[in-house]
């Protein structure tokens, strides 16, 4: 179990006081212009030597994202954008980052932002998150009293600003093009790419866009060097990570815990264990609602990280970790994500739009047993015509979960189609 | 994209012009981005126009807002009608919104809603006749280790049983605004019974 001196976020739970009085006792804003002095380069180079991957979902290389960046300016700004749009079903763990550690999250995007050159940064954060954006918001006005956001931040000579920009309830403005839209004061529908942010992102600038925890731990990285977040959890999936862990277990909670840790201990071992025991799990989607779901014989061994989870067909996704025991209807969970995606599907593409209201609609009838056993083939079929045909990922994020109840629980869809089958025999026969 | 089956503002024909106040916090979100580029503060001034005219926003607020930025009303209204939090129709005092995808639906989220269906005699989608309340169900709130969760207003209830919610009605229907978060007094997102780790956090990292 990772110690609580290697946990990175040491207010998770908000037992201390939010404000910079606190924050810096914990360690926040220590040595912040030593750091930036390092110089832009080394910052990059530093990040990229930990390892860091990505936190909202993707896990593509936070140093080499922002390797990406113009090193010089051609005329136009470059933006740092933080993606606190946290939406996706299974996943809290930015909230509590910004209500309870936010002075980490602020100090990283001034860390950030000077490393790809930003004159400014933008925090969208979910609407409904109202009370997350009020701390947020105390927190950065603090920062600029103090001299740490703003002209010569910190000291520093770089003149650095900081926003929080409300979202109002859209899932979709997790893209990272729909949230660049979003920003700009339109509706958040995905944009083709290329062009990339790094290139074109907002208001036709550079611009590099971020999950909320890639930001957050980025200070503490470079204060306890590469090596030290490079040594936690296993190559190519280091460091530590918040796991969400939700659903039928007996404490459900957040916890940072080391990246490779086994799924079992950490069900066992944080969330007090599966509701009824582990041999009464049925399944665990370990990744938020796009990854698709793990029966019980796989999370037995599984450990939760990048390329574990790949190598079983699904996915670390955002690290929330949705546990469903026996009594759980495995048909009517899916079909509940399917109708999620149907509600957030932008509009835009054809093959989403239309394809996760189909899903949802045959989901239903699967969920009765309303269907022949070729409709489970069909099922599969329509999902791959619309995973990658669309312009944003969320076709795929709608497709997956479906892909993977039929490959984990085609039996228990056919037991309830012969149910169906075998009781409007029975009604028929009365 | 959200279609709420009443997708079209109904302009009673009330002139709408924002207070000075909320004007001073309009101007406020406006100086946030850079010039030539204020139509980024459409979402938050619909959002001000949304609380100053009782939670919803007519077509006077959207031409108001339009105004304000000078951008067409047509391009407000698809911003206004492409998000769920923006109401184009009048809504309760207390807009009551049960999270029901799956992480909630595992920990009962379908009797919070039965219950405060029951409790209200109003179904989903409804609103009560003396206007205090509006039922929905929304997509997923992201407070998921805490669920069931219910917002309401701009707070978030936690951990809610179906026991919880005539008290939780009640309260709101009087006028009065319950403690938030968790009801059953978890510690935020701790474990029930209170954290397992960070019980000795490092003054400084690294030291």
């Amino acid at each position: 179990m990772l110690s609580d001196k290697d946990r990175i976020f040491t207010n998770l739970y908000g037992q201390q006081d939010f404000r910079l009085a606190a924050a810096r006792a914990r360690g926040d804003w220590d040595g912040t212009k030593e750091i930036l002095a390092r110089g832009r380069d080394a910052i990059i180079e530093e990040m990229k030597k930990s390892g860091l991957r990505g936190r909202g979902g993707a896990g593509f290389p936070t140093g080499l994202k922002w390797s990406f960046m113009p090193k010089q300016s051609d005329g136009r700004p470059s933006y740092l954008v933080v993606n606190a749009d946290e939406g996706e079903p299974g996943t809290c763990k930015d909230r509590d980052m910004m209500r309870h550690d936010p002075h980490k999250l602020i100090e990283g995007c001034l860390i950030a932002g000077f490393a790809i050159n930003a004159v400014a940064g933008y925090i969208y954060i979910r609407g409904e998150f109202y009370r997350e954006a009020e701390n947020l918001q105390i927190a950065i006005d603090e920062a600029y009293a103090a001299g740490l956001l703003g002209k010569n931040a910190c000291g520093s000579g770089y003149d650095y600003d900081l926003f929080v920009h409300r979202g109002a309830g859209a899932y979709i403005c997790g893209e990272e093009t729909a949230l660049i839209e979003s920003l700009e004061g339109k509706k958040g529908q995905p944009r083709l790419k290329p062009p990339f942010p790094a290139g074109a992102g907002l208001y036709g600038c550079p611009t590099t866009v971020n999950n909320v925890e890639s930001i957050a731990v980025a200070p503490t990285i470079l204060r306890r060097g590469a090596s030290w977040f490079a040594g936690l959890g296993r190559p190519n999936n280091v460091g530590t990570k918040v796991f969400c862990i939700s659903g039928h277990v007996n404490k459900p909670c957040n916890v940072e815990e080391e990246m490779g840790i086994p799924l079992k201990e950490l069900i066992e071992k944080h969330a007090g264990g599966v509701r009824g025991g582990w041999d009464n799990l049925l399944a665990v989607v370990p990744g938020g609602s796009s990854v698709p779901i793990l029966p019980k014989s796989i999370c037995d061994t599984v450990l939760m990280d990048f390329d574990s989870l790949k190598e079983v067909k699904s996915g670390l996704g955002t690290a929330a970790v949705i546990v469903m025991d026996k009594s759980t209807d495995v048909v009517k969970a899916i079909a509940r994500f399917s109708k999620f995606y149907m509600h957030e599907s932008c509009g835009q593409c054809t093959p989403c739009r239309e394809g996760t209201g189909w899903l949802w609609r045959v989901m239903e009838r699967m969920v009765k047993g309303n269907a022949t056993s070729g409709e489970i083939d069909m099922l599969e079929e329509v999902s791959r015509e619309i995973e990658g045909h669309t312009i944003c990922a969320l076709g795929d994020a709608a497709a997956w979960p479906v892909q993977g109840l039929i490959r984990h629980f085609r039996p228990v869809m056919e037991a309830r189609i012969a149910a169906y089958r075998s009781g409007l025999q029975r009604s028929a026969a009365e | 994209m959200s279609v709420y089956p009443e997708h079209r503002p109904a302009g009673q024909g009330e002139p709408f012009v924002f207070t000075a106040e909320m004007k001073a916090k309009a101007d406020a979100h406006i100086a946030k981005y850079p010039a030539g580029r204020q139509q980024s503060a459409v979402m938050p001034l619909l959002d001000l126009a949304q609380r100053q005219n009782g939670g919803w926003l007519s077509k006077e607020a959207l031409a108001h807002v339009a105004d304000i930025l000078g951008m067409p009303v047509m391009r407000v209204y698809e911003v206004a009608s492409f998000y769920t939090m923006y109401n184009l129709q009048p809504v309760g005092k207390n807009l009551v919104q049960v999270c029901t995808t799956t992480p909630c639906w595992l920990r009962g989220s379908g009797d919070v809603v039965a219950a405060c269906e029951k409790h209200l005699g109003i179904a989903v989608g409804e609103t009560t006749a003396d206007g205090k309340f509006t039922l929905r169900e929304v997509e997923c709130l992201g407070a998921c280790v805490n669920a069931p969760v219910v917002q309401v207003a701009d707070d978030y209830y936690e951990d809610v049983a179906v026991s919880h919610v005539p008290g939780l009605l009640d309260a709101l229907g009087r006028g009065e605004t319950p403690k938030a978060g968790s009801l059953i007094g978890r510690q935020t997102s701790a474990p029930e019974g209170g954290a397992l780790t960070l019980k000795d956090i490092p003054a400084k990292q690294g030291a």
